[in-house]
């Protein structure tokens, strides 16, 4: 057992957190989730030269060969700054999809480009309904010759505005559920922005006689739902790091302002009411934290994870609710401003919720796994 | 980073579970099925049980693990004790004297004389004595400093007169370790002294009190001029304060709570999956399935803190907190609370049953249901540990 990080661990963190203290302040935050883009090409650019976007790709394919706990670390630090940025799309998801079940070729086209900052990717799988469910996921891939047609509608997916290509989620006939590369730009899909809580990139993909090409699937026919269902675990842990670090951030902030902030003629930290919310949101992130790399380490070691990774994300979407809207009580008027920095979790902490599966969704997933591993 | 144990913890673990699943097929009747300070000192048998398994524990050398060498211990690794405690609570298994083994005799190696130390310490190693803790009194119970009790100084002896409350153990106990003002003119935390008492002192008397589902696990004790040997003072007259302070200060990672939440969740678990009700197994109840998901998700990310200030503590790491015992303590409790509340609404009518023929579980949730409370409250109730934490912890301001 050794539950320290590596002197490389916490220089990626020193690096991850200064970059982003100095280039995207919480004003950048606010100004980012206003424009159209919602994310910006300069920062996306410099996160490439740091190495963050090609972090988890093997050395061949222009990467880093870093452990997932890194990614854990960065998206952690991520989560601190609530920073607006196609990462967990682009990488975690897509990256993650294709280093899983793509062909070398795929592999060597695209995960460099990624790594490099030119590609930028989303995972269009929910539809109109809103199921999480893989069985939720009806929209069918008809071949026809060598190509399969799209048509269909594709909810929440996160930066498909900014996308160059998409990975759809597609049921082909006799085969079943199957991951297609598809060019965002096609003239047959339509993208709109959903306007939401948390202002970000969540889009709705509309598809209308979209063709793509037979060598464009991930993997065979019919494996969709393998690689799907590991790949969503493996990003509900890199959701939940962001989590975390969102938690820890809202606890910090909220400490100093009750440090600061006098009334009675004493600062509001030193009542007890204010101080057992604290002492709560303070129990909150610790067991979250810890739970965290727990989960990561598993993730790094190739054991099954998939219960774990439902109890820790299960786990996040009710703490970070919790710990924020906490932080906004304490800070009074001033938090529920857009002009504070406090509100800004408060919203992410309900978008993050739906990210990967909410609570019940994930409770029943959890409990799943347990009877399985349990069998009377 | 990793989590996993090393070879040689993995077979001390094994070690352990051999041991307590052995030992405990030879606990009384119903043993298994009571809260744990209710089992060990609760009904003779069950006492008889904890004084054997005392004896055992001391043999292997697993009493005391974390003691110094100088005193029979072996220094065990933070970690080893904590794998210690996770299968010894898991099992429900009795034995340990923490009263004695983790509190008073710390307090010893740090302020006793030599002649104490050589006198007091080899018999609690060897599981021979039980001890029981005096400090909380009628007015005076998280406000500890208040205490009323005084022993006054007359000669080679000091007479004591007072009242001690709910202390655990003590119609068990042979010896108290008492906390009583040695200078009645000193306020709070001055002028307190540590005494170590022979329970059949004449003066002592011990009245219990029952537990709110009529159980004996503690009582009340008075004392009318009790005469006690200046030789049993321990540490300096009048600065008794840090030696409580001292002794308070050894108990760390709580995981022997997340470990008891385990068991009974597994327990629980095979319970949804073979009890039917209106013709469906209660596992497939949305309900129910949603109630054990929450109590999954808090059994592993208290266990994952209790590691991580076990792991602190092992390096002495300057990080470490003594916010995180708090953590552990608070989280722990109220996490059992839960698992009795959740385990007894799943029950239905017959969460209601105490141990009996009706009982489902062998009525030990609706135990634990009774026991958390005090748990909530014994060892500085949860309202004290969440000031420490947020003073601590989060380093907010203390007016008082
Ligand atoms: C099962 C059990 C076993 C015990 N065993 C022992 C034993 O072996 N030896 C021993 O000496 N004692 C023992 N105790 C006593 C225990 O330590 C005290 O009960 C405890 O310290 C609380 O004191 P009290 O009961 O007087 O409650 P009080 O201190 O009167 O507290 C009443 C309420 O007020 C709250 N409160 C008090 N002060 C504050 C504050 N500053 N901020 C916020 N809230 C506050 C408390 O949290 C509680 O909710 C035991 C208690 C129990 C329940």
């Amino acid at each position: 057992m050794n539950l320290d990080f590596t002197s490389e661990q916490d220089m990626l963190r020193d690096t991850v957190s200064r970059f982003l203290a100095n280039e995207c302040p919480y004003d950048r935050v606010k100004e980012l989730e206003e424009t159209a883009e919602g994310y910006s090409p300069e920062l996306w650019q410099k996160m490439a030269e740091l190495g963050w976007l090609g972090l988890l790709f093997p050395e061949e394919y222009e990467g880093y060969e870093g452990q997932f706990i890194d990614m854990i670390i960065i998206q952690e630090e991520i989560g601190k700054a609530v920073f607006p940025n196609p990462l967990f799309s682009t990488v975690i998801q897509c990256g993650s999809i294709i280093l899983e079940g793509g062909s070398e070729e795929q592999k060597k086209e695209l995960l460099g480009q990624i790594a490099e900052g030119s590609l930028i990717m989303a995972l269009a799988q929910y539809e109109e309904d809103g199921s999480y469910l893989s069985s939720g996921i009806k929209m069918p891939a008809e071949a026809d010759g060598d190509r399969y047609i799209l048509n269909g509608t594709k909810m929440f997916v996160m930066d498909a505005n900014i996308s160059d290509k998409l990975i759809v989620a597609a049921n082909i006939k006799d085969k079943g559920l199957s991951l297609l590369l598809v060019d965002a730009k096609d003239t047959g899909i339509t993208i709109t922005k959903i306007p939401t809580i948390g202002k970000d990139n969540t889009c709705e993909v509309i598809f209308k006689d979209v063709r793509v090409a037979k060598e464009n699937i991930i993997g065979s026919p019919g494996n969709g739902l393998e690689i799907l269902e590991k790949i969503n675990a493996k990003a509900a842990v890199a959701k939940a790091a962001e989590m975390v670090g969102s938690c820890k951030a809202c606890i910090d902030i909220t400490i100093d302002y009750a440090k600061q902030r006098e009334q009675y003629g004493k600062p509001i930290g030193g009542f007890q009411v204010i101080q057992h919310y604290m002492a709560n949101m303070l129990l909150a992130y610790d067991t979250s934290y810890n739970y965290l790399y727990r989960v990561a380490c598993m993730v790094d070691e190739g054991e099954d994870f998939t219960a774990e990774a439902s109890a820790l994300k299960a786990c996040l979407n009710e703490n970070y609710k919790f710990v924020s809207e906490r932080a906004v009580q304490i800070h009074g008027g001033i938090g529920t401003t857009r002009e504070g920095d406090i509100g800004l979790f408060y919203r992410k902490a309900k978008s993050c919720e739906y990210i990967c599966g909410d609570t019940d969704f994930h409770y029943e997933n959890l409990i799943d796994k347990i009877l399985s591993a349990n069998p009377i | 980073m990793d989590f996993k144990l090393s070879e040689e913890q993995q077979a001390l673990k094994q070690e352990f579970e051999d041991f307590f699943k052995r030992e405990m097929e030879n606990a009384p009747l119903d043993y298994q099925n009571r809260s744990p300070l209710e089992a060990m000192y609760g009904s003779d048998e069950g006492w008889e049980f904890h004084k054997s398994m005392k004896k055992k524990l001391a043999e292997k050398g697993w009493l005391t693990m974390a003691w110094p060498k100088e005193y029979g211990g072996r220094e065990a690794p933070v970690i080893e004790q904590l794998i210690f405690s996770e299968v010894q609570s898991y099992y429900r298994a009795p034995g340990l004297d923490g009263f004695g083994v983790k509190m008073f005799a710390p307090t010893l190696m740090l302020y006793a004389t030599d002649e104490q130390k050589e006198r007091l310490l080899p018999p609690i190693a060897k599981g021979e004595v039980q001890y029981c803790q005096g400090w909380s009194e009628p007015n005076a119970g998280s406000d500890l400093a208040s205490l009323k009790t005084v022993a006054i100084k007359e000669g080679d002896h000091y007479v004591i007169n007072g009242q001690k409350v709910w202390t655990t153990a003590a119609h068990r106990a042979d010896h108290i370790f008492l906390l009583a003002r040695t200078n009645p003119s000193q306020k709070r935390s001055s002028g307190l002294s540590v005494f170590n008492i022979e329970m059949n002192t004449p003066g002592i008397e011990v009245r219990p009190i029952e537990y709110m589902n009529g159980v004996h696990i503690y009582n009340e004790i008075y004392f009318t001029d009790v005469k006690v040997p200046v030789e049993e003072r321990i540490g300096p007259e009048n600065e008794g304060w840090k030696l409580t302070r001292a002794t308070m200060n050894f108990e760390r990672s709580g995981v022997g709570s997340f470990a008891e939440a385990r068991r009974s969740f597994e327990e629980l678990l095979k319970y949804v999956q073979t009890t039917k009700r209106d013709g469906k197994a209660l596992i497939e109840n949305q309900i129910v399935r949603q109630k054990l998901a929450k109590l999954y998700i808090g059994i592993e990310t208290g266990r994952a803190l209790a590691y991580k200030t076990a792991w602190l503590q092992e390096k002495g790491s300057l990080t470490f907190s003594a916010a995180a015992a708090s953590e552990g303590k608070v989280f722990g409790t109220e996490l059992r609370q839960q698992v009795a509340n959740f385990a007894t609404e799943i029950m239905g009518l017959y969460g209601q049953v105490e141990h009996s023929k009706w009982a489902h579980l062998n009525g030990v949730m609706i135990d634990g249901y009774q026991m958390s409370p005090g748990s909530n409250i014994a060892a500085g109730s949860s309202e004290i540990q969440r000031n420490i934490i947020a003073w601590v912890g989060c380093g907010l301001p203390r007016f008082n």
